[in-house]
């Protein structure tokens, strides 16, 4: 038997979060009918908001800020305690006073991605012409749309041009689209365990996520917050899922190896005897009392769509061509998910277009995982690279 | 050709710090300053940095994974590659030179890399240890064994250099390869410019390496280029 209990009780968790969708704990940009956000598949989203959280001063000249772009379960909470699970910042391997991305010397700014359930408008959020929640009636978002909403919040906050674009995962693929699109607007960009192109086996991952989730029957077609239910099982098992394909086999035996779970024989059943189910399992519940089901089918799709090359003709190069932007890329011998030869793609191609590029692969058996956590080599590649930019930018230190 | 005649610099260049190397200080005289180059095989990328301080826009290619992470570390524009396999991926005229310090002697395909260094960038700097070095003669001739020297350690068979050749050779190639010598320096073992009239085989014989600056051969009739 499936079993994916919820860590917690259900009914409080998803109402903090259904109360963050539409009132999140962060500031908010509001985005009137006058402003609308022209979406790929053509419709003009409005209103519509973006929530985000900013860390650090803009100096006077506004030359410091960073877009951080948050991968595709993750949020703006990289920096602080997050509103509904009370752990500490979702990135603060790297961003935070004396890291890489220095709080104390530069502004730093991450909003949720729309399409979200963090605050910015997405499936969750309440549809102001029905006064009812969105559900599948959201139109589909891609990663030039989350880019192109970012683009209107640093217009709102007075920001032409970054000084660094930073993601991991689906954040490096927005911080290439970046690039790309407002080539004017970003000085650096650093893209991490990324690619220009979402695989055809990330996409079957992808595919799967979003079954399991349909298929659970507390789904009811998307309306599932008008009928009380949560599809907690199907998004579950979609996390589980995923969460495999963050790690590695060398990181899972590492962690768990065949080890038992409080028990020393097995049970000759479908428990969980084996550590390794039970951590998945708790990954899988613990993940629904923070996202919606939605959300993740509109995300995940976001990401299938990506294709810089498709958009230029199918030559990547020519989507670089003449950049002044400089760029560092890494991956890490490890994540199955982008491997190197995702990056290594995008690298030729930057090359080729001219780029100014860095490109290092990290060795560590963490898996794709690897970005958000402290792998020294890779922090010190970001803070070097930020460094080199920022004094060709003419960033002061912090202190002086 | 005329070698002589086309030697750059005195003995007292321009007073650069102690710590770089001889070879790296002669390439960076061969650089005009501001100009964008590729430095394929960049190591740790000290060439890299001597050379940003000429104001020139640097990028490199290192093959080792230690060596990329140390250059980016230092700020460097540097990517994990292969000379042999990725000058393919840069455009034509993409940089004004391309160094390939020490590093040919390791390519699988020495002649079409450096075909490929000359067709990215307008000029290439070439440097590369003379397997015709006196010393090495010796250890080959008298005592009968591949030659190992102080900047070539390895044992034969832990050796990545695959590709071993003499200045003679390698002036040999650039004839066949149709391209044009501008400069030309053979190094002692000290990385000092050796007797700048002094003869060919006196160079193949007493340079411990050679440093060759090096551009396209004027075009040649449209016949030449028929298959």
């Amino acid at each position: 038997m499936m079993n994916v209990q919820p860590v917690k009780n259900q009914m409080i968790a998803s109402e903090e979060r259904a109360h963050e969708a539409d009132h999140p704990s962060s500031q908010v940009a509001l985005f009137g009918a006058d402003q609308p956000l022209r979406l790929d598949c053509g419709v003009d989203l409005a209103p519509f908001q973006i929530a985000y959280q900013t860390y650090g001063e803009l100096n006077a000249d506004k030359s410091n800020a960073i877009l951080v772009c948050h991968a595709l379960t993750m949020d703006q909470h990289i920096a602080n305690v997050h509103p509904i699970t009370a752990k500490p910042g979702g990135w603060l391997t790297l961003v935070g006073p004396g890291k890489p991305i220095d709080t104390s010397r530069y502004f730093v700014i991450c909003s949720n991605v729309i399409g979200s359930c963090m605050g910015s408008t997405g499936p969750a959020s309440t549809n102001p012409a029905t006064g009812k929640l969105w559900g599948l009636d959201f139109p589909v978002v891609t990663i030039p749309d989350m880019v192109r909403a970012q683009a209107m919040l640093l217009d709102r906050l007075g920001i032409d041009t970054l000084f660094c674009v930073v993601g991991g995962s689906m954040g490096g693929m927005q911080a290439l689209q970046w690039s790309v699109a407002y080539p004017h607007r970003v000085f650096s960009a650093l893209a991490v365990a990324c690619s220009t192109r979402h695989s055809a086996q990330n996409i079957a991952f992808h595919e799967l996520g979003r079954q399991a989730v349909m298929a659970d029957p507390d789904w009811r077609h998307g309306r599932y917050f008008e009928e009380g239910t949560t599809p907690h099982r199907g998004l579950g098992v979609a996390r589980m899922a995923a969460h495999i394909t963050y790690l590695s086999d060398a990181a899972l035996h590492r962690k768990f190896g065949r080890r038992m779970q409080d028990r020393d024989l097995p049970t000759f059943s479908f428990d969980a005897d084996f550590q390794v189910e039970s951590y998945l399992r708790y990954q899988g519940s613990s993940f629904v009392d923070r996202f919606d089901a939605n959300s993740y089918l509109y995300l995940t799709r976001a990401m299938d769509y990506f294709d810089i090359a498709a958009d230029h003709n199918g030559v990547l190069a020519e989507a670089f061509r003449g950049t002044t932007t400089r760029f560092c890329v890494v991956s890490f011998t490890s994540d199955w998910l982008f491997p190197t030869s995702e990056s290594r793609a995008v690298v030729h191609a930057l090359n080729a277009g001219g780029a100014r590029v860095s490109f290092a692969e990290i060795e560590t058996d963490r898996g794709h995982d690897a970005f958000l956590l402290d792998v020294p080599e890779f922090i010190d590649i970001a803070r070097a690279f930020l460094h080199s930019a920022g004094t060709v930018r003419g960033l002061t230190p912090a202190g002086r | 050709m005329s070698v002589q005649e086309t030697l750059p610099f005195g003995p007292s260049a321009s007073p650069m710090p102690k710590v770089y190397r001889a070879d790296h200080l002669l390439v960076a005289q061969m650089v005009e300053a501001g100009s964008k180059v590729l430095d394929v095989g960049c190591g740790e990328g000290d060439l890299l940095q001597l050379l940003e301080t000429k104001g020139v826009d640097g990028r490199g290619i290192e093959l080792s994974r230690e060596g990329v992470n140390r250059c980016v570390s230092r700020g460097l524009a540097v990517v994990q590659g292969d000379a042999d396999t990725d000058l393919v991926n840069y455009p034509d005229d993409a940089f004004d030179y391309v160094i390939l310090s020490q590093t040919l002697q390791a390519t699988r395909q020495p002649k079409t890399v450096l075909e490929n260094l000359l067709r990215i960038g307008r000029r290439a700097i070439v440097s590369f240890p003379n397997f015709g070095y006196v010393n090495m003669r010796w250890q080959l001739l008298i005592n009968g064994q591949m030659p190992r020297t102080e900047n070539l350690p390895a044992t034969w068979y832990d050796t990545p250099n695959i590709h071993f050749c003499t200045i003679k050779d390698f002036v040999l190639l650039c004839g066949e390869i149709d391209v044009k010598m501008e400069r030309a320096v053979a190094l002692d073992r000290y990385g000092r410019p050796l007797r700048l009239n002094a003869p060919w085989w006196f160079w193949n014989l007493f340079g411990e390496q050679g440093v060759f600056l090096l551009s396209r051969a004027e075009k040649k009739g449209e016949a030449d280029h028929r298959p």
